[in-house]
């Protein structure tokens, strides 16, 4: 078995803001991460997938592919937006980094081939600040 | 005697959202020209600061500057201003300004350099992102 990453980066505003309590509850629990206007991220992510070397190509999975289909599902849809009000995948979410990778996740898992797997989304928010999600533990 | 003259550096960072967006020009026109940096609901980066003072070794010191001081300056009064802030909609600097990393080192500058007095020289090196820097003066 043999672990294939691509890195990809978007650029996005956010705050995390919880609709169901006051202003004053926000900021004690999110501080200035609840600032009204937004604020902003260069996201940096990472995307392995799992599986073994196909003896015709040597590949895991051909990484351009892998490239166009992170771009087309997430990148797209995440680049230069707004991911409390622009986005259709995140309506209703806290848009927690934790939340952003698990939705990531669930955009690239249906697009996956069978013969491999994925194994990890992996999300920087700020270069000091990653999360890391493998999928529902069985 | 002419004491030797160094630089020293001093590394922050803020998080911010923003968009590039003129005025006095059409929807259209803004499109064309900001792309996606003018999406109406801002977007935002990881801004990484460095701050770059120039001056003779102070022979009692050892120091140009007491780096633990220019740290405090910086954080009082560029990144308490900028950091989880949107630059177009929270800050005064950008109200009438474009909030590209060009004119974002510009206010830097002019908001230290009064602070630092005569003896220094001061340069401003901004990262948008990992790729896109800029510097002021040059």
């Amino acid at each position: 078995m043999v672990y294939l990453t691509r890195q990809e980066h978007f650029n996005a505003a956010h705050k995390l803001f919880n609709p169901a309590w006051t202003k004053e509850e926000n900021e004690a629990v999110f501080g200035v991460c609840a600032n009204e206007n937004w604020h902003g991220h260069n996201y940096n992510l990472y995307v392995t997938v799992k599986g073994v070397p196909h003896p015709d190509t040597g590949f895991v999975y051909d990484v351009k592919k892998l490239s166009v289909l992170i771009k087309e599902h997430v990148i797209d849809q995440l680049d230069h937006r707004n991911l409390n009000l622009d986005v259709p995948f995140l309506t209703g979410k806290m848009c927690s980094t934790e939340n952003l990778a698990i939705a990531i996740w669930n955009q690239l898992l249906p697009h996956i081939p069978e013969n491999v797997q994925l194994h990890c989304v992996k999300l920087y928010e700020t270069p000091r600040i990653y999360v890391e999600y493998f999928g529902k533990q069985e | 005697m002419m004491q030797k003259r160094v630089s020293v550096y001093r590394k922050e960072h803020f998080n911010a959202a923003h968009r590039l967006n003129n005025p006095q020009w059409s929807k259209e026109k803004n499109k064309e020209v900001f792309g996606l940096c003018n999406h109406e609901n801002f977007h935002g980066h990881n801004y990484e600061l460095i701050v770059k003072v120039t001056g003779e070794i102070d022979a009692d010191t050892g120091y140009v500057i007491d780096l633990k001081k220019l740290s405090d300056l910086v954080k009082e009064l560029i990144i308490d201003r900028f950091d989880h802030k949107n630059l177009n909609l929270d800050t005064l600097e950008f109200k009438n300004l474009n909030p590209s990393a060009e004119n974002i080192a510009v206010v830097i500058y002019e908001l230290l350099k009064p602070k630092l007095g005569d003896n220094y020289d001061l340069q401003i090196r901004l990262y948008e992102t990992e790729r896109n820097f800029v510097e002021y003066p040059v």
